[in-house]
Formats: structure tokens, sequence, C-alpha cells
């Protein structure tokens, strides 16, 4: 009988996915409630959270450019952020979608040796978040709307990414994007790796690639210090619960955008129109909405993410020590 | 820092060393130990080489608001379990310990009080719960903290230690960065000033959310002021690190704070800067 049910909800759910799934977010909500009935029949298996953080870090994976060129038109892109340096881990340009111009961001991972070296694995210095806000600053005065692709480890750890305000600059770009007056869409493609993703992801709508993760640590790093050893980052992805389904269930992104069959990285042409489709409706969802509204909505959006109780135990447990001469 | 001069009769009450970890009250730097009355008479400051202890939220909020003013709000706010985290514990266990242990609901606390007589609102991290690590809770009382503050039109003091998001909440937690952000954003939208104090540590999640939006930004000496951790930093890149490697001192150099400030002038320092940022900018005189 469950198992009937589950046949029954896994149905209903690829129908909803097979008709582009995205059309906006407005059945986001129907597809989040088909979801947690259906976690309520089979919550999935560690193994199968691990194979979505191996399918988003999946070496032949479709990154920022791949999409980018894929879908808009007339794609220029932009370089330096005016005062120190051009950091090549965050992708920034202006293309067309549907014949609008539109401010596009992105970390970027390489392809090859030489490439990954000098992208730094997507991992972007307070430089690349600095150029991020160049542009959304020339986006805002011409009322361009932006996308954002997320898809990095983290923001880069290193010596002079600190010396370079790496934490404030994360901080600020996010406090930019809160300001913006233009229609804001992120989507997360690969990695969405903590305060590196974020810092791109402030969006009046976030998306997230059916074999996207997006975590506040790496499964790795949260084995590390839980754990105390690396090797247990299985069980701490499925702890994290980094995968699409269950971000959708706990609000944090708006919808998921499927891939093709297998994933993103067996399909690349089918992965973005896919793609692009969601990225478009988006758009369409958002562009009548007046700019005051939308940023509102947006910060109100961010506003109420949390879980938390009132406790009505009494809340005077002070133990302050009292000092006690020796 | 200068090697401590080896004065026996400083050592003779040091309690053998527990877990190999030195005893609280034991200066880390220099050795010198405390009884718990001579370190709360010193704002938990070694007055032999100027370490700065932690200090809890409460004893924080004792030390820079005028006697009796403070009204906490949001006191009722606890913590719950959405991921159903467990690692080799239970989220929920951590959350009743750390209670028990702290006398703390969660890792923050918030409300309204004065400073040198002007009024103000106070958001003030606790390192000792769950080290200070922000999740839905914090997130929240930070935000509340911001609209009391607007509501009242008076400025805000955010005291910060925290080793960054509590990853027992997992994404969640990492939606508490654009939460407080946009807080802080509708804060300054309402006209109204954010003072950013930051303790050791200030890391990861709050040095790249709030923490970093104040119209000032101040530092405790000493404190770790950075994104990643030296440990972390050293074991990714192998790269050498500077001495002072996401210290303050380092920080002011660099231009990512306003000024490093002792915790002895810190109240009177606040209280300067309060009034310069007040209506007309001659409260309480």
């Amino acid at each position: 009988m469950a198992r009937e049910a589950e046949l029954h909800l896994r149905d209903r759910l690829s129908r909803l996915k097979s008709i582009g799934l995205l059309r906006g977010a407005s059945i986001s909500g129907e597809l989040a409630r088909l979801q947690r009935q259906l976690e309520k029949t089979s919550e999935p298996t560690d193994q199968e959270i691990w194979q979505h953080v191996e399918l988003a870090r999946h070496p032949d994976r479709p990154y920022t450019l791949d999409y980018v060129e894929r879908i808009f038109d007339d794609f220029v892109e932009l370089h330096g952020d005016r005062a120190r340096a051009e950091d090549p881990a965050m992708i920034t340009g202006l293309g067309r979608l549907h014949g609008r111009t539109i401010a596009v961001l992105g970390q970027q991972k390489g392809r090859d040796t030489h490439d990954r070296i000098r992208r730094n694995y997507g991992m972007t210095y307070p430089e690349g978040y600095r150029k991020a806000m160049r542009v959304m600053e020339m986006a805002e005065r011409h009322r361009f709307p932006v996308v954002s692709l997320v898809d990095t480890p983290g923001a880069y750890p290193g010596v002079a990414a600190e010396q370079h305000g790496q934490g404030g600059a994360i901080a600020r770009s996010q406090a930019l994007m809160s300001r913006l007056t233009v229609p804001i869409v992120a989507c997360v493609i690969g990695e969405g790796g903590s305060g590196g993703a974020i810092a791109i992801a402030l969006a009046d709508r976030v998306l997230m690639q059916e074999n996207a993760m997006y975590s506040v640590i790496s499964p790795e790093g949260c084995a590390a210090i839980l754990w105390r050893t690396g090797e247990e980052r299985v069980k701490a992805a499925a702890a994290l619960k980094p995968d699409a389904a269950h971000t959708l269930a706990l609000g944090v992104i708006d919808a998921i955008v499927p891939e093709p069959e297998g994933g993103a990285h067996t399909n690349w042409d089918e992965a973005a129109r896919l793609l692009g489709e969601a990225l478009q409706s988006s758009m369409e969802d958002l562009s009548a909405i007046p700019g005051d509204e939308l940023r509102r909505r947006r910060r109100a959006r961010f506003r109420s993410l949390g879980v938390y109780a009132s406790s009505t135990v009494s809340t005077d447990l002070s133990t302050e020590e009292t000092p006690t001469p020796k | 820092m200068a090697e401590r001069i080896d004065i026996s009769i400083e050592h003779r009450n040091v309690p053998e060393p527990l877990n190999d970890k030195p005893h609280p009250n034991t200066c880390p730097r220099c050795g010198s130990h405390y009884r718990d009355d001579e370190l709360a008479e010193n704002l938990h400051v070694c007055p032999h080489c100027n370490h700065h202890f932690a200090v809890r939220a409460r004893q924080r909020i004792a030390q820079l608001a005028d006697e009796g003013t403070f009204e906490e709000e949001a006191a009722e706010l606890r913590s719950q379990d959405p991921l159903e985290f467990f690692d080799v514990r239970a989220y929920t266990e951590r959350l009743v310990e750390a209670e028990q242990k702290t006398g703390q609901g969660d890792a923050m606390v918030i409300g309204g009080a004065a400073i040198e007589r002007v009024p103000c609102e106070v958001a003030v991290m606790d390192f000792a719960f769950m080290g200070g690590s922000m999740g839905s809770v914090v997130g929240e009382k930070f935000c509340r903290a911001c609209e009391s503050a607007a509501g009242r039109g008076v400025t805000l003091v955010s005291v910060t230690a925290s080793g960054g998001a509590r990853m027992q909440e997992g994404i969640l937690s990492l939606m508490q960065l654009p939460k407080t952000v946009c807080a802080v954003e509708d804060l300054k939208d309402a006209g109204g000033a954010m003072i950013s104090v930051m303790g050791h540590p200030t890391t990861a999640g709050v040095l790249a959310s709030f923490a970093s939006l104040g119209d000032v930004i101040v530092a405790e000496p000493g404190a770790l002021l950075a994104f990643t951790g030296p440990r972390v930093v050293q074991q990714t890149t192998r790269e050498k690190l500077p001495e002072d490697f996401g210290l303050a001192e380092s920080n002011v150099r660099f231009g990512h704070v306003d000024a490093i400030v002792g915790r002895r002038d810190l109240r009177p320092y606040l209280g300067r800067v309060l009034r310069l940022f007040s209506k007309n900018g001659a409260h309480g005189a």
C-alpha cells in the first residue's frame, strides 16, 4: 500500500518535471508538497545524497561560461574590479536573453589543469566579489536585470584573500544585492559553497539545478570538525542535506531546474535549454513588479528564513559565576 | 609579546591544568592567574599583559550598559532541529547541554539599554554557547534588534564573538547571512546607525554578514577577525602565515576596521560615537 502511494507520488512528480518544472516558481509549491509527501515514504539514503554531491562536482558538468554561451546572445565579458585585480574565478558581463539586456555574474571553474589553476577552482577572491558589485551597480543604473550563476566550493581561504577583506566583501556584496531595484534571479548550477555562494545569491528568485548542492560547509569540512575525520564525508553530507529536494523543502530555494536524464554533464545543450527556460520564466514573473516592491519582497523573503521556537520555560536560568574568593 | 618575568608569587595559586587546558582564569599569554573577582574587577583583561579574556554576553552587557537600563528582548526564542541533525550526537542534545552549561537560550542576547546615558539597542554574542555559532535563533534575534533599534530611533551596538554559522542547521544557518544583512539594510534605510564591536573571535559567517556592515567597526586587541581561520588556511594553501594573520592589528593595517579599542576604553568610546550619531548630536550631555 505504502509502495503504491509512493509510485503514485513519483509519477506525479515526474509529470510535474516533464512540463518544464519551472514554469515560474508558480508550481514549486505543489512540487514542494509532493516532494515532502514522497520523502515521508522514502527518505533518501546516505548514498543517494552523496550521489548528488558527486554529480554537483562532476568534472564534465557544464560551467558558467558553457551556459552563458548557450543561453545569452551577444555576450560581452567584463573584467576587473577597477581597484586592484581581475579575478578569473568570477565571470561578469552583459548579454541578451530574449532580446533584453541582462547583467550576468557567476563563478567559473576550470576545465583542464591549467585552466583550473587560472580560475582558482572557482574559488573567488574579494576582488571577484568587488567586480561583481561593480557590474551590479551598473545594472542598477541602466535597469538591467541580474542573472547570477552560483558554482563554487567556497570563497578562497588564503592569506591574500583575508588581507584584502574576504569577509567584508561577501557581506557588502549581499548588502548591495539587498538594495538593488532590478530583478535578480540566481541559480545554483553546481556547488553552492557557503559564504562564497551566498555572496552572489541574495536574489528575488533562487533556483537550483536538480543535481546541484547548496551547503553551509563542505561535507569534508563538516566531517573534519564534527567527526574529527574527513573520511566521514558521506555521513556528513547526509546530515547536512545539501541536495535540491531538501533545500526546496526548507524554503531556501523557490524551484528546482530539471536536468537531462543522467545529469547536466550528459547533454550540455539540453541542460542549457532547461536552465534558459527557467531563467526566462522567472524574469517574466518579476518584470511586472515595481523596483521598490521587488526590493521589499526580496528582503522579506530572506527575513523569513529560519526555524525556531518560543520557549515557555522561565528564561532566567542565569548561572553567572558568583565570585568565590580563594 | 614580551617574555613574562617569572615571579613565583604570581604562579603560586595556578591550579594544575585539566585535560591539558589551562584554567579559564589563567592568562594564556603570560600565565598569571586571577580570582574570579579580580578578573571581573579588571573587565576580564589581564592587568599584567593586557590579554583580553573571553567575556560572556551578560558580563559584556554589565560592562557596557548603564546600571539597570538593560531590558532584554526575545529571550524566549529557542533553536529547533529542522534537519534532525545527528553527527556523533544529536543536535538537540548539544542544545540542551549548551543551555545548561551557559544559562543562555542561544548564542545571542539582545535588548534595549543606555550607554553613558545615550539610549541604544544592544545585540551581544556569547561564545560559550556552541562557539557563538549563528543559527536561526541568532539570526532572528539580530533582526529583531535591528527592528527594535529602527522603531525607537536609536543606534544598534553589536558585539560579536563567533566561530561562524551553525552547521547543525545546515543550509538554514547559511541563510542567516542574507537575513541579517537585509535587517541591517532595513535599519540603515530607516535612518539608523550600527556600531560593530568585533570581539575574539569574529569569523566566517558572522564576519561575512552583519558584523562587517557597521557604520563604525571597532575590534578588541588581539581578536581573530578572519573569514577563514589560520589552521584551515594553512592546511588548504600550505602558505606561510604572517605572525599576525587575521588578528585585529592586521585588520586595522589593511583597512578593514576603524580602530582597536581596549575593553577598559570601550564604554567611553561607544558613548562618544553614540552621541555623534544621535539625532541632535548632543544626547545625554
